[in-house]
């Protein structure tokens, strides 16, 4: 298993090592991108119980409030968006670690910096993978989960729909804080302490939208403020956090 | 030709008081500025604090809604100005200091911090003492008061990324990028605080409908704002001396300083 891995590794990454080549191609950008995100999910396949332990860590917690604050069916309901939101919020934010410390580890972060492309671009492909990888399957299940909350179909569907749209907004946003944390002491505590208040508004739109659709008002002004926030995080925060990775690794 | 002409130039500068500023960025110099001007902030912060206090509960009238618990406000709306100012101005220095590389910039922001975030909760706490007389509770989700306990929370994030790094150069611009993102995200998060609060719905009491104030309410307000600002300036003074020692506890000039007696 091992020595195809390393391999395929190598071949990945040949882009990298022939820059003029690779600057001469108008699409280099695009499949230094492509390679990037195919080498994420690539890894991320190879260590699936990675991508199961932030998946358990999201249910758990989502099971844990109705044993806290007891089975009455009313109250649940009214509290499922919100208690879903924090769970997938805490679930991402655990996830963030894992975005730059195996390639900080490895050396391999260095090569991407080094690398002919716009480190933000790179940036960009490691989130988008990581997003595939972690963000994606909390929307998947997370229909699952109101359903043991007794939301109706409308509801589950504008909350797959409203994590469609925050989480990868909550990878972006993370991004920033795992760069600047990286290979810091403590750096998982420190990382919540500066991501989380960062996180307030995609959580205050991405659970008003449900509870908008349960009161009867509709979920659009809600889910265009995500849709803006998302378009705001994929435009800025790539290159602030190349730049946090230039300052970490200088 | 050209001696006297240069001389005319230096002449001219000097007849139009333009003072060399560059000359306090280098962290020797700023060091004994600081020094000499650090009592001058706190003595006026004092004059203009008592004057504040004394019209805050002599001359200011009883509020007819709120009786006499109202003058908490003479504490509590200058720090929680501070509080905000201070976020900005610790941003604009951190982003001079990662833009220039002038270390002092990076010093001025890691010195404001921990004002800063006295200032939030001391904000904060007044704002409970004057929540529980005027709406029976300690504390109310309110946008201001939830924005003002998000913004603690960036405060304590800068303090604590810049205290988990060792190296000054790049805790200084980690710091810097830090609360530059910060700045960028108050506005949205105070917005969606507020449009969360109103859609809510669950808070009845509004701070933002407060009846208008006497004249003397306000000159009491703004000479307290006045006095906390002069505060906050001499305590960050304060505290980036400090920090310069430290920073530059290899330097010759420091080691000077430790014959000198001052």
């Amino acid at each position: 298993m091992q020595p195809p891995l390393l391999e395929k590794e190598g071949n990945l990454l040949l882009p990298f090592r022939a820059p003029r080549t690779a600057q001469m191609n108008a699409s280099a950008p695009i499949a230094a991108f492509a390679c990037v995100v195919r080498r994420d999910l690539l890894l991320a396949m190879r260590r699936r119980s990675d991508v199961a332990t932030t998946l358990f860590f999201f249910v758990i917690v989502v099971s844990l409030f109705p044993l806290g604050v007891g089975p009455e069916m009313n109250l649940l309901r009214t509290m499922a968006p919100g208690v879903v939101w924090v769970a997938a919020l805490l679930a991402s934010m655990l996830a963030l670690n894992r975005l730059f410390s195996g390639d900080y580890a490895d050396g391999t972060l260095e090569q991407l910096v080094l690398a002919p492309h716009p480190l933000g671009l790179l940036v960009g492909a490691k989130v988008a993978a990581h997003w595939l990888v972690t963000g994606l399957p909390l929307v998947l299940l997370a229909p699952l989960l109101g359903l043991a909350f007794d939301l109706n179909a409308k509801s589950l569907g504008i909350l797959m729909l409203s994590l469609l749209l925050g989480t990868p907004t909550l990878g972006l946003i993370g991004a920033i804080g795992a760069a600047l944390t990286l290979g810091l002491r403590g750096a998982g505590v420190l990382l919540s302490l500066l991501v989380l208040p960062l996180y307030i508004p995609v959580l205050i739109f991405g659970a008003g939208a449900v509870e908008a659709v349960a009161a009867g008002l509709g979920a659009g002004a809600h889910l265009s403020v995500l849709g803006a926030l998302l378009v705001l995080a994929v435009f800025f925060a790539p290159w602030a956090a190349a730049l946090a990775l230039r300052i970490s690794l200088e | 030709m050209r001696m006297p002409r240069r001389r005319m130039q230096a002449t001219r500068s000097r007849m139009a008081g333009r003072i060399n500023w560059f000359y306090y960025a280098a962290p020797q110099t700023f060091y004994s500025l600081a020094g000499k001007s650090t009592p001058v902030f706190y003595a006026l912060a004092a004059i203009l604090g008592a004057i504040g206090l004394y019209i805050g509960f002599f001359v200011a009238p009883t509020d007819a809604q709120q009786g006499e618990g109202y003058r908490i406000i003479f504490i509590h709306v200058p720090t929680a100005w501070m509080s905000m100012f201070l976020y900005v101005v610790m941003a604009f220095w951190a982003a001079i200091g990662l833009a220039f590389n002038t270390r002092l910039s990076s010093m001025m922001a890691q010195a404001i911090a921990p004002t800063g975030a006295w200032m939030t909760f001391l904000a904060l706490w007044t704002g409970a003492l004057w929540g529980k007389p005027m709406w029976g509770t300690w504390w109310v989700w309110d946008a201001r008061l939830t924005s003002e306990l998000i913004l603690l929370f960036l405060y304590l994030g800068f303090m604590a990324l810049q205290a988990a790094i060792d190296e000054p150069r790049r805790a200084d611009r980690a710091g810097a990028l830090l609360a530059i993102v910060g700045v960028v995200n108050v506005p949205i998060i105070y917005f969606s605080v507020q449009w969360w609060n109103t859609l809510h719905q669950g808070a009845s009491v509004s701070i933002t409908r407060s009846p208008t104030m006497a004249t003397t309410m306000l000159w009491g307000m703004l000479v307290m704002a006045l006095a906390f600002w002069m505060y906050c300036i001499g305590a960050t003074l304060t505290r980036v001396r400090a920090i310069i020692l430290e920073r530059e506890r290899h330097a010759d000039w420091v080691r000077d300083l430790k014959g000198s007696p001052q």
